[in-house]
């Protein structure tokens, strides 16, 4: 109940999830203000993706309140603030997701992918769906594209077009769950240029992302999840110069290996 | 007047109405088997383990049992407990709740070479389950198994035959009766085969044509 900062946008208390004796999630608590851009980073198996996924329940927790625009969700089922599906399907309406795979739908054409969930889950007309989503296109430089099939582009498009799919639902919040990492390198630039615009125009962005430069240019807070825990987190340039905790640590060490190794291969500059 | 020409205007008329119910009860048969294959295969992905059960039961009895028997217990071991149907009703349900089996199995491994990805993207964006599986997943389910599905309509406008053995005068009854009468097993089966030829000709033709369309697509 602060009374000088905004309210939160999205507000988790304790969520948790196994996989049968394994505990993904052991207890996770976050604040999303409006405006912010959290950018998780974190080993595989951190329960990174699990966690954004658990955020619009397409994999709900199993235990763990979250407030989220007026709404107050228990994920106890025995609790009575446990969600019915309408209203899961109504928090799903107002929360964008974005996937590693772009998971555009083959048998429509790019225009239908991005006016689809409007017309079906929010009723416009085809008509007004239509302007939407040709402003979006526009935007995301498809708008020729509009009448091919998603097949036919490039993975980086692909992924574009899967963007403005979420945008044109007028989402208050936008989770991206590793969105470049099954993208060509010459692509993955297009993509992170996008997600930057959205956020200097003030989206809320949630980010599972093994792009540190993006991570650390783009968003307000980092998030570093450690076996199924926050390990450390803080403003970039706290938690990704000056980690604390020496499991961080390695993890930046590897990831920057990692990079060095594929400069070297690529007989490029890229750091 | 040739021999053939005589054949052709005196049996012609009689063959080509027995072809004609072969067609329809194809047709009405397979729009059957869909809805039972559909219910099935969507039932065996239940989270009721009761339906589940149902389902897996309908397959495993159908696929392990042959069609003739099936028809027989519906057209003549039914009115023992009551149900009496007409050869031609009696026929069609058994027929489509045996292609139907197979529908499901077709529909079943279509469901499952969809990606997951493909349902949570629609889920993301607030569609319900059902909304879901109806515009996003079917419309490409569809598509691959149309292939599969077409051999299952050729297997089901052939089964028609036996319904032959439950007084249907369908092509086969019709051509025995025939041979009956006049001891030419050897020309009127040709005739018949001949016949189921160029309607399951027209059924591939058909389903190529739907093929066609739906590749265009993508």
């Amino acid at each position: 109940m602060t009374q000088d900062a905004p309210p939160p946008l999205l507000k988790l208390r304790d969520i948790r999830k196994s996989f049968g004796t394994l505990d993904v999630l052991k207890g996770i608590d976050l604040e999303v203000a409006p405006g912010e851009v959290v950018s998780i980073i974190g080993a595989s198996g951190s329960g990174k993706s699990t966690f954004l996924r658990s955020i619009n329940a397409i994999e709900p927790a199993d235990k763990g309140r979250m407030d989220f625009e007026g709404w107050t969700f228990d994920f106890d089922r025995d609790s009575r603030f446990f969600p019915t599906d309408r209203q899961l399907q109504a928090l799903r309406s107002r929360i964008g997701m974005v996937f590693q795979s772009y998971n555009l739908w083959p048998h429509k054409t790019v225009l239908q992918n991005v006016i689809h969930a409007p017309m079906g889950v929010l009723g416009q007309s085809r008509a007004e769906a239509t302007e939407v989503a040709d402003a979006l296109l526009d935007r995301i430089g498809l708008y020729d594209k509009r009448d091919a099939s998603p097949m036919r582009l490039s993975g980086g498009q692909q992924q574009r077009v899967a963007i403005a799919r979420a945008l044109a639902m007028k989402p208050r919040l936008m989770l991206f769950d590793e969105v470049t990492s099954a993208l060509d390198p010459e692509l993955v630039n297009e993509v992170l240029q996008l997600m930057a615009s959205l956020a200097d125009e003030g989206m809320t962005m949630l980010l599972v992302t093994h792009e540190m430069s993006f991570a650390r240019d783009v968003s307000s807070r980092v998030l570093f999840f450690d076996q199924g825990e926050i390990g450390e987190q803080g403003p970039p340039s706290k938690v990704l110069r000056a980690p604390e905790s020496p499991r961080l640590q390695q993890f930046l060490h590897s990831i920057l290996h990692d990079d060095l190794r594929t400069a070297t291969a690529k007989k490029g500059p890229t750091l | 007047m040739s021999e053939f020409t005589h054949d052709v205007l005196v049996y012609g008329p009689g063959f080509l109405s027995a072809a004609w119910t072969v067609l329809w009860l194809t047709l009405v048969t397979i729009a059957v088997s869909w809805i039972f294959g559909l219910a099935a295969a969507l039932g065996q992905r239940s989270d009721m383990r009761a339906v589940r059960s149902v389902a897996a039961f309908y397959v495993w009895f159908i696929r392990g049992t042959p069609a003739l028997i099936q028809i027989f217990i519906i057209y003549f071991g039914m009115p023992q407990v009551g149900v009496r149907l007409s050869p031609y009703t009696a026929g069609v349900l058994a027929l489509a709740i045996n292609s139907g089996a197979y529908v499901t199995e077709i529909i079943r491994s279509g469901l499952s070479a969809i990606p997951a990805g493909q349902t949570e993207s629609s889920l993301a964006l607030g569609f319900s389950p059902r909304e879901t599986m109806r515009t996003v997943i079917l419309p490409q389910v569809f598509r691959i198994i149309l292939p599969s599905i077409t051999n299952e309509a050729l297997s089901t406008l052939k089964n028609t035959s036996l319904l032959s053995t439950i007084t249907v005068v369908e092509l086969t009854l019709y051509a025995q009766t025939l041979i009956s009468a006049t001891f030419r097993p050897f020309d009127f089966y040709i005739a018949v085969a001949v016949i189921y030829l160029v309607l399951t000709t027209i059924l591939t033709q058909l389903a190529a044509f739907f093929e066609r369309r739906y590749a265009r697509l993508y």
